[in-house]
């Protein structure tokens, strides 16, 4: 309503009117362009991952115009004992005759992994239960932040820990030739997994509705057969998406082997045995190769099959974690 | 090396600064490439941060990449200077001899490498053989050196150290480590795993072990009937020059610089410096040996 003072007119409702126009106007523009800028980001992580990618790429495939890919498996080698040639799976890049085996590192990241996944998967999913469903909110209030403080700590520490404690102990109960072993960096990389699997196997069992609990419980089961029955069938799309996803961290786990597994590139499948992983191998000799060597390409080669499984593994969680989601909503 | 000295050393860059190009702007810049073992890089790079100090006019560039890339360079003339801790073999110096006339070698200093197991380990002495074999994987228990009944546990460095290198080249006759031979980061690394490890073997450089407990230092035959050698002096401490110097002491070896037989300008005056006292005092202060003097 217009309003009137020593004779002027004034329409307040336009002028209100007027402002929150011009303040919609602003409001818009603004979160246009905070819209865009998000756009960016997201556009920019896509597009630096995909140049990591072709980069990575583009340098180990140079390897293979250097070194033939049946030398890549392996090759002939005179036994210093027999003097005969023999077949060999030798990673030796620095030599008179450079071995470029890969398949040590292969199995050497395996020989990790594994273990390492296994021992997480053990105790990542009892933690997960524990706090889901045994533990009191006063128990988890606590226990959750230092189970996730855990994946905090640095990996340099979590491989010094191993280097200096938990290898004299491990060999003081085994009693191991290798004092630096496979199940040592298993063991290690485990902690830095288990609260992977921990946090996402809580989530997954909290997402579980209360409806199942329930008619477990109406059926006559216990607690444990409630979880054991009920609880982990409908949530295993979660707990299993999260152990992939442990693997991923295990094969691409770097620190921790590079101190506490021995870094001997052999083909073994003994789990006292030093290993030497894909990971570990850059890490120790991408410093100082020379640029544009066989060795340099085979190096970025073993990044490119690292990149590659990795990315799969971590793409297979994606997938089965995001499934898990989609069915226990409906 | 303390602060006032690097204030000292950075007032004497300034000041070479300054009367490098206020009253001599016209005078040439030597620039001098260097090029070659990495066991020598550290040296190297000393050599050249201290003599570009008293030397303004001459600008030295330093690369490791190892002793064969060194001469790899200086064949094909990318390099004014090659580091090496071999000698140079026959065929490089022909190939380096077309190009004109002979390659220079100049020997610039000494380096000693020590073996050592751990002091639970009963075995003080090993022979050249011994060790070859030990590294190889063609021994793998101590029983078979005089030991006991144990299996070796052999530890390395990384195939880019330039210790790795030489002590493949000198010790294993240029044969491929056992593949189970554990490779580490570094000397201290070393170190640290044998001191924990009751059948270890490691090796590396002198001053590494020399303080560590629990690490036994080796006494290295040429053969099984020459002397047993220790690299340190009785002391347990102190490298033992003499042994090196007379060559009783089998892991030790030249390092060497080679230039093509026509030197660019400057060269054989740094070459010079390096050799003399206050070049041989800078290797020694690096834990390498001095050329005897």
């Amino acid at each position: 309503m217009p309003a009137t003072a020593n004779g002027v007119t004034v329409d307040f409702r336009a002028l209100i009117a007027q402002q929150s126009v011009r303040r919609r106007r602003w409001q818009e523009l603004r979160e246009g362009l905070i819209e865009r800028f998000l756009l960016l980001n997201g556009v920019l992580a896509v597009v630096l991952i995909a140049l990591i990618f072709v980069f990575l790429f583009k340098e180990g495939v140079q390897a293979l115009e250097s070194i033939p890919l049946h030398r890549l498996i392996g090759s002939e080698v005179r036994s210093f004992l027999s003097g005969t040639m023999e077949f060999r799976m030798i990673w030796q890049p620095v030599s008179t005759d450079p071995k470029y085996s890969i398949v040590p590192l292969v199995v050497g990241s395996l020989m990790i992994a594994i273990p390492g996944t296994l021992i997480a998967t053990i105790f990542g999913i009892g933690i997960g239960i524990y706090l889901s469903e045994v533990a009191s909110e006063r128990v988890r209030e606590v226990a959750k932040p230092v189970i996730e403080l855990l994946a905090g700590i640095p990996t340099v520490v979590l491989g010094f820990f191993c280097l200096a404690v938990l290898a004299t102990v491990l060999q003081q109960i085994y009693d191991t030739t290798y004092r630096l072993n496979a199940l040592l960096g298993g063991l290690g990389v485990s902690l830095v997994i288990i609260p992977v699997i921990a946090s996402l196997t809580e989530d997954a069992l909290r997402m579980v509705p209360d409806d199942i609990r329930a008619a477990s419980y109406a059926l006559g089961a216990n607690r444990w057969e409630t979880i054991w029955r009920a609880l982990l069938p409908a949530a295993i799309s979660g707990v299993s998406g999260s152990v992939i996803l442990g693997i991923g961290r295990a094969l691409g786990e770097t620190m921790i082997v590079l101190m506490a597994a021995g870094n001997a590139a052999l083909v073994t499948a003994n789990i006292f045995s030093p290993v030497r992983t894909m990971t570990a191998t850059i890490a120790a000799e991408l410093g100082a190769v020379d640029h544009g060597s066989p060795h340099y390409y085979a190096l970025f080669l073993v990044g490119s099959l690292l990149f590659t499984i990795t990315f799969f593994v971590n793409l297979t969680a994606e997938v089965v974690i995001n499934r898990a989601r989609r069915k226990l909503k409906l | 090396m303390n602060t006032i000295s690097k204030r000292a050393q950075s007032a004497g860059w300034i000041a070479a600064i300054f009367l490098a190009v206020a009253p001599a702007g016209a005078q040439p810049v030597k620039k001098i490439t260097v090029k070659g073992s990495d066991t020598m890089v550290l040296v190297a790079q000393r050599w050249a941060e201290t003599y570009m100090q008293s030397h303004p006019e001459v600008q030295i560039q330093v690369t490791g990449g190892g002793s064969g890339t060194g001469i790899a360079a200086l064949i094909n003339g990318t390099c004014d200077i090659a580091n090496s801790s071999r000698p140079i073999k026959v065929s490089e110096k022909q190939k380096a001899g077309q190009f004109g006339s002979a390659v220079k070698e100049y020997k610039v200093a000494q380096d000693a490498l020590s073996v050592v197991v751990n002091t639970k380990n009963p075995v003080g002495v090993l022979t050249m053989q011994q060790l070859g074999a030990i590294f190889t994987g063609e021994v793998n228990n101590w029983k078979e050196v005089g030991g006991r009944d144990a299996p070796i546990v052999r530890y390395s460095r990384e195939a880019n150290s330039g210790t790795y290198v030489f002590f493949k080249e000198h010790v294993l006759l240029d044969a491929d480590y056992a593949a189970d031979a554990q490779t580490l980061a570094g000397t201290a690394a070393v170190a640290e795993a044998v001191a924990n490890d009751a059948n270890a073997i490691g090796y590396g450089g002198v001053a590494y072990f020399a303080t560590r407990p629990a690490c036994k230092i080796l006494k290295v035959k040429h053969d099984p009937n020459a002397p047993a050698v220790s690299p340190l002096m009785p002391d347990g401490k102190s490298i033992n020059y003499e042994a090196v110097y007379d060559g009783s002491y089998a892991i030790a070896r030249y390092l060497y610089c080679y230039t093509p037989g026509k030197q660019k300008p400057g060269v054989k005056e740094y070459l010079q410096w390096i050799v003399g006292p206050e070049g041989q005092q800078i290797a020694k202060q690096l834990d390498y040996i001095p050329i005897k003097p």
